[in-house]
Parts: structure tokens; sequence; C-alpha cells
């Protein structure tokens, strides 16, 4: 993506990817709303489980390290070199947070005997199987996205380091950025309808 | 212009000789031909493999395959000729090759992603070759329905790893093709000066961006119950399978669309220049490749009338197909009102044209048959589906290839194939192509279901007869073949325009040199203007 000058059009292939993320996690929504619509109290009963402490916790986390990275691009932008790297290690360090807490909130989970193919879920209601396989899959899913992300901030904070990202050229820390975004973004429709709304 | 040095002769990057400078290339030109060699391997190695399929349907039980083998077979089959040909091939190839040249660029926006495609297109065929081993080739067809694929005990996690890889790459090329298009088109270029097969491509790349994660995501799944039997789509315990199919479905009617798409892009480069008349209804064929896109990704349940939807569903989604065969119809007529009163050169691009433009009239009829969710009930499931899709894939999609194939071949090379050849290959072609899937419409419509390794003694004169075709077709595809590969060392040498286009890959040398354009490119202010060609040939 360094190769061209052309900013804009590195933003819009990015932005054109980003779409594509969309999508694969809409897949995964269309699930959710269906069988939402189709075992609505075993939902709601699987929501209950859920621990509102850590996905809030989470949250505040993800934003935190969304601000951190917007501010590291205005920082680059202001030739401050040190500040951004500063601002990306803490989104870096938010990112690994995110990580320990969904391990914790998962091995509980495991511990109580809530796993796919676990024989408490197969006992219970198919509802339950189902939330707590979409809660498996769709934050799963998230979670490797947000190790994706932490090795493109990790590469720029790498090329910031190495003064390939000034502030002349800084698409390519602007475009890890708008991925970050994007996890976090998916993050916070994953929040609601895991933790909130039942 | 035979000073200038072609992309054959110069590397890019300059610093690689021999098999790296093909291997690290991020010349478009170089992909694009990276691109040829591999997926004519694939489609040859799919042809044999159809070929193979029709033998043993040729007569009553088991005549060289046994039953496991035969599932594995037009399984292998299927997902070759769709994920390694027909989707990659027309944009793979001549969108890398031809686009930028069309739009004036020097190269696509993202050259070393372009390269990054190609590596995960050869990836994937990889994968498919190693799921062959172990515990053997997939047996679910290239629809992986649930809950046979969740259950059987063949390699479907790595095939559909395959399939996974390979869609992520025809996305990367798409999101590649759209930066293009917005951002390296020359100035003078306006939306409305673009030639049609790089609109038919910017269509297509939409549809890939729309509809390919859902397939992601979808064969994600199906992997993920392999492995750890979530049971979403299973329903003892709460899962729903048609769930799985709708998903399937939501990507596949689409990709039948980014299929199609290109290839009808071809046959509207194909038909103005040998008429020698500017195309009929320019805008009204790129909005109708517009609305194919938009209206495409709306149709997907019609594979499904039989599988339980509510009946208000097969309604709308039969209604939704019905509007969705008016922009390709818009396509047909627009073809024929080019060629009325034009002043027709016959060649082999256009003959194959022409072919095409039957064949897929054909396909797409016979596609209302199937909308119509009355007679669908009847021809689910049959070979009349079978037929019906190869008339509009192959017939379609696989004559478009074979036309661009012979149109742009002394662009790609500088050299002409045999004209002889050419023509009696596609008379092979054409004649055995009717001859191997008409008789499927007829016992299809007798009930001869499709994926049956044996059958009732009443279909055996239909079947007999499509091995029969099948054998002069393939005949004809490997003479065309083998015409092309001649023409690359024996063939006589080309100039820069053969055909006498107008789009702006003509007005470069053949082949092209590394940066496209010796000069600055002139850009007319409607694409299939001819007025400058009558004129020079007064």
């Amino acid at each position: 993506m360094q190769s061209s000058s052309d900013h804009e059009g590195s933003k819009l292939g990015m932005w054109l990817f980003l779409y594509t993320e969309i999508m694969l996690f809409g897949g995964l929504f269309v699930l959710y709303a269906v069988y939402y619509h189709k075992f609505t109290d075993d939902f709601i009963a699987g929501g209950q489980q859920l621990d509102t402490f850590f996905g809030t916790l989470n949250t505040v986390i993800l934003l935190i390290s969304s601000f951190a990275v917007a501010a590291a691009i205005t920082a680059i932008q202001n030739n401050s070199k040190k500040i951004a790297i500063i601002l990306l290690g803490s989104s870096l360090l938010c990112g690994f947070l995110f990580l320990i807490n969904k391990y914790i909130e998962w091995s509980h989970k495991f511990e109580v005997g809530i796993y796919p193919n676990s024989e408490k879920l197969l006992e219970s209601d198919p509802g339950l199987n189902i939330f707590f396989g979409l809660y498996y899959v769709i934050t799963g899913l998230h979670g490797v996205h947000i190790i994706i992300g932490m090795a493109l901030l990790v590469w720029s904070l790498v090329r910031v380091k190495s003064n390939h990202i000034t502030d002349q050229n800084y698409v390519l820390l602007e475009n890890a950025g708008l991925y970050w975004h994007l996890v976090d973004l998916i993050w916070i429709f994953i929040f609601p309808l895991f933790y909130l709304i039942l | 212009m035979t000073d200038v040095k072609s992309f054959f002769e110069t590397p890019a990057p300059p610093k690689y000789s021999g098999i790296l400078s093909w291997l690290i290339t991020t010349d478009h030109k170089r992909i694009g031909i990276l691109y040829l060699f591999s997926i004519l391997g694939w489609f040859a190695l799919a042809i044999i493999i159809g070929l193979l399929i029709r033998l043993e349907l040729m007569f009553i039980g088991e005549t060289i395959f046994s039953p496991e083998q035969y599932n594995a077979l037009f399984t292998l089959h299927g997902v070759i000729m769709i994920f390694l040909f027909i989707i990659p091939a027309i944009p793979a190839i001549f969108g890398n090759f031809i686009l930028p040249i069309q739009v004036g660029a020097d190269d696509v926006f993202f050259p070393k992603i372009n390269l990054l495609s190609w590596y995960l297109y050869m990836l994937g065929g990889l994968l498919a070759i190693i799921s062959l081993f172990g515990d053997g080739p997939p047996d679910t067809g290239w629809t992986f329905y649930v809950p046979f694929s969740v259950s059987t005990n063949t390699n479907v996690s790595l095939t559909i790893a395959a399939a996974f890889i390979l869609g992520f790459s025809s996305m990367l090329t798409a999101i590649n093709f759209i930066t293009t298009i917005h951002r390296l088109k020359a100035s003078q270029m306006k939306w409305m000066r673009i030639p049609l097969f790089t609109w038919s491509l910017y269509a297509t790349g939409w549809v890939q961006l729309l509809a390919t994660p859902i397939i992601a995501i979808t064969l994600l799944l199906v992997m993920f119950e392999r492995w750890f039997n979530i049971g979403l789509f299973d329903p003892d315990r709460g899962g729903d399978p048609i769930l799985y199919q709708h998903l399937f479905w939501m990507y596949s009617h689409p990709a039948v669309y980014i299929m199609i798409l290109p290839g009808m892009g071809i046959i509207s480069e194909i038909i103005p220049t040998f008429a020698r008349k500017s195309i009929f209804g320019y805008k009204a064929i790129v909005f109708s490749s517009l609305m194919i896109a938009v209206a495409g990704s709306l149709v997907w349940a019609h594979h499904m009338y039989t599988s339980g939807m509510s009946d208000t569903a097969v309604f709308v989604f039969s209604l939704l197909t019905f509007i969705v065969a008016i922009p390709s119809a818009i396509k047909v007529f627009s073809w024929i009102s080019t060629l009325y009163k034009g002043s027709i050169q016959m060649s082999p691009p256009l003959f194959y044209a022409l072919c095409f433009i039957y064949l897929f009239s054909v396909g797409g009829l016979t596609g209302l048959v199937l909308g119509a969710a009355g007679p669908d009930i009847h021809v689910h499931d049959t070979a009349f589906v079978v037929a019906h899709f190869h008339f509009t894939m192959f017939g379609g999609t696989g004559f478009a290839f074979f036309a661009g194939l012979h149109y742009w071949w002394p662009k790609l090379f500088g050299r002409m194939y045999n004209f002889k050849t050419a023509y009696l290959s596609g008379v092979l072609i054409t004649v055995g192509f009717m001859f191997h899937y008409v008789p499927m419409f007829i016992i299809g419509l007798q009930g001869m279901p499709r994926r049956y390794h044996d059958y009732l003694p009443q279909f055996e004169q239909g079947n007999y007869l499509a091995g029969y075709g099948a054998v002069i077709m393939v005949i004809g595809m490997f003479m065309m073949l083998i015409n092309l590969l001649i023409g690359i060392k024996k063939g006589a040498v080309t100039d820069s325009n053969p055909w006498g286009g107008v789009t702006l890959e003509w007005q470069v040398p053949s082949p092209p040199p590394l940066h496209n354009f010796v000069s600055e490119p002139k850009i007319m202010d409607y694409p299939y203007d001819f007025s400058r060609f009558f004129k020079k040939n007064k």
C-alpha cells in the first residue's frame, strides 16, 4: 500500500476492505436475529449468565484504545513521534487487556461446563445451546480480529519508529487505525446483543 | 512502434530476471499471464473430470467409477470449475491485463496486493489438491449442504479452506479494480467514457465485495461445526439447516453474476468492434450491469423453493427472479441491435460471441422456467437444472471467455493464431455443446435427477447421446487451446490493432510495453466512436 502516493486511493481500498468485514460479521448477525426470534426466552436466560461487568470493562478498554489510535494519528500529523509511539503502545496494551479479560471470561464459562458440545449444553434447552454457540463463534471471531488489528498496530509502530511513517506519509497508520476502529465498532454491536439487552 | 520493448522483455521490478521476474513481479500484465496459465491448467483438468462423469453416465450401472468415486468427481468438477476457473477467469486474466490499459493507467492501484491475490489463488489450488489425499476428496457437491457436509468423513474442511482462500483472493482483486477505476483512470476518462468491459468489472467488483464475505463466514461456520460440533445448523440442537442454505445462496446466487457480468463485458467489446458500429444503448448496458449487480443480490432463495420456505418467500423470490431477467435481456437486445445494419466482419472472436448470444439466451430463458415457482417444483434438482446452468455458465461465461481469448490473444502475445482451426474448434465446441446439453433438458423434464450415479432405463438414450456430445466438445476445446498456444510461438506477428478496435488497449503496441502507453493516450468523447476508423480507411 505504501507504493502509491495517492493516499485517498489507499484509504478507499481500506474502506472497501472494511466493508467486506462488516458483511462477514453481518452474516453472523443474521444468524443471531433469526435464532433470537426463534428462541427469545432462551436467549434472555443465556444473556443473564454472561457477566455484564466484564462486558462493560472490555467496551471501555476498546473505546480508550480507539481514542489512543486516533490521537496517535493527530500526533504524527503534528510531528510528535514520541507521543505517537506512546499512544500506539497504550492502545496495544488495551488490546492485550481486552484479550486477557476475554480469556478469564471464557475459562470461567468452560469451568461451569458451558462450551460447544459440552454435556451441560446438550442437556439444556436447544435455544441455550444456540445462544452459547453463537456467543463463542462471534466473540471468538472478534478476538481473532483483535489479534489481526494488534498486528497491524505493531507494524505501524515499527514503521513510525523507523521514520517511514511521517507527517507527510501516514496513510498506513491511518488504515491500521481504521481497521482498529472497525474492530471496536463491531464490539459495540456485540456488547449490547449479548450482555445488555437480554 | 516496433522499437518499443514489450513487457515480456522488461521485468518489473527491474532487478530480477528469469523465473523470479515472474514470481516477484508487480506488473499487472505479467500477473495476468500468470493467471492465464494457472487458470487454463485447472480448466483443462476440470474438463477432463467432466468428460469422465459423462462417460460414466453413458451406460446404466457402474461403468468406470464406483458411486463414491463418482460423488467425489462431480464435487471436484464443480469446485474447480466454479472457484478456480469461472469466478477468477475473466477478471483475473483479462481484467488484470486489459482493465488498467482501458482506463489509461500504468498499473492497478495496489500492484503488490495484486500479486498477493495470485499467490492466494495458487495456495487455494494447492489446498484443493491436498484435499484429494488423506481422507479422500470431498463428496458433498460444490454446495457443501449441511448436515452431510458436517457429518461426512472426507476432506471437506480442507476443500472449504481452499474455497475460503480463493474467495479472499477474488475479493482483493475486486478491491483493486474498484480502487483503480476510481483513482487511476485518466483525467479525460469521464465515467460515461469508460469502455463497457471495464464497466462490467466495476459492477462485478461490487458484487464480489457484497457477497464473498457471506460465503466466507458460511464456510467458516461449516468448519467450526466439523471441529467443535456447535450445532448451529443441527435441528436436534436448535439449529436450522435451511438457514445454511440461505447463507450459502446469499453468496452463491450473486456469484453467478460475478461469473456472467465480465463475460457480458467481453461481448460488449467484441460486437461493436466487428460490426464497425457504435454499440447500441451504451448507457443502457452500463445501467443494466449495475442493475444486475443490485437485483442479482436479492434473488438467492429461488434455489430453495423445495426446501421448506414459506409460500410468501417463494412468491417474493420468484417475482424478484423475473425482474433480474430484464437487465440481461436489455443487453442481449442491445448486442443484436448493434449488429443491425453494421458492417460485419466475421472473425473467430465474433464467431464465439455470436454463439454466446444464442446459448446464453437459451440458458436465460430456461432460467425463467426454473425461476417460476410452479414448474420449478417439477424440475428441481433434475438434469434440467444442470443443462440450464451449463447453458448460462459454459454457453455464457465459457464462450465469452473463449471469445475474449481470441479477441485479446494478439494483444497479449503480439501474435495471431490460425483462423481456420479457431473456426473449426468453435464449430466442434458448439455442436458438441448442443448434443451434450439438449438431451439433458429432455431427460430432466422426464425426471432424471442430477448428481445420480445410476438411473432408470428410460433415461438411457438421453444420457448416451450426451456422452457423444461431451466427447466432441472436449476435442473442440483442446483443439482451440492448442491452436492458441501454437499461435504464441508460430503465429503471424500482428500490429497494435489487428481488429480495428477503438478502445485504448488497441492504441498501445502488442504486446504492450512495461508502462502501457508510449505516448499520452488520446481519450475520445465516446468509447465506441468508429468514425475515425472509417476516415483512415477511405
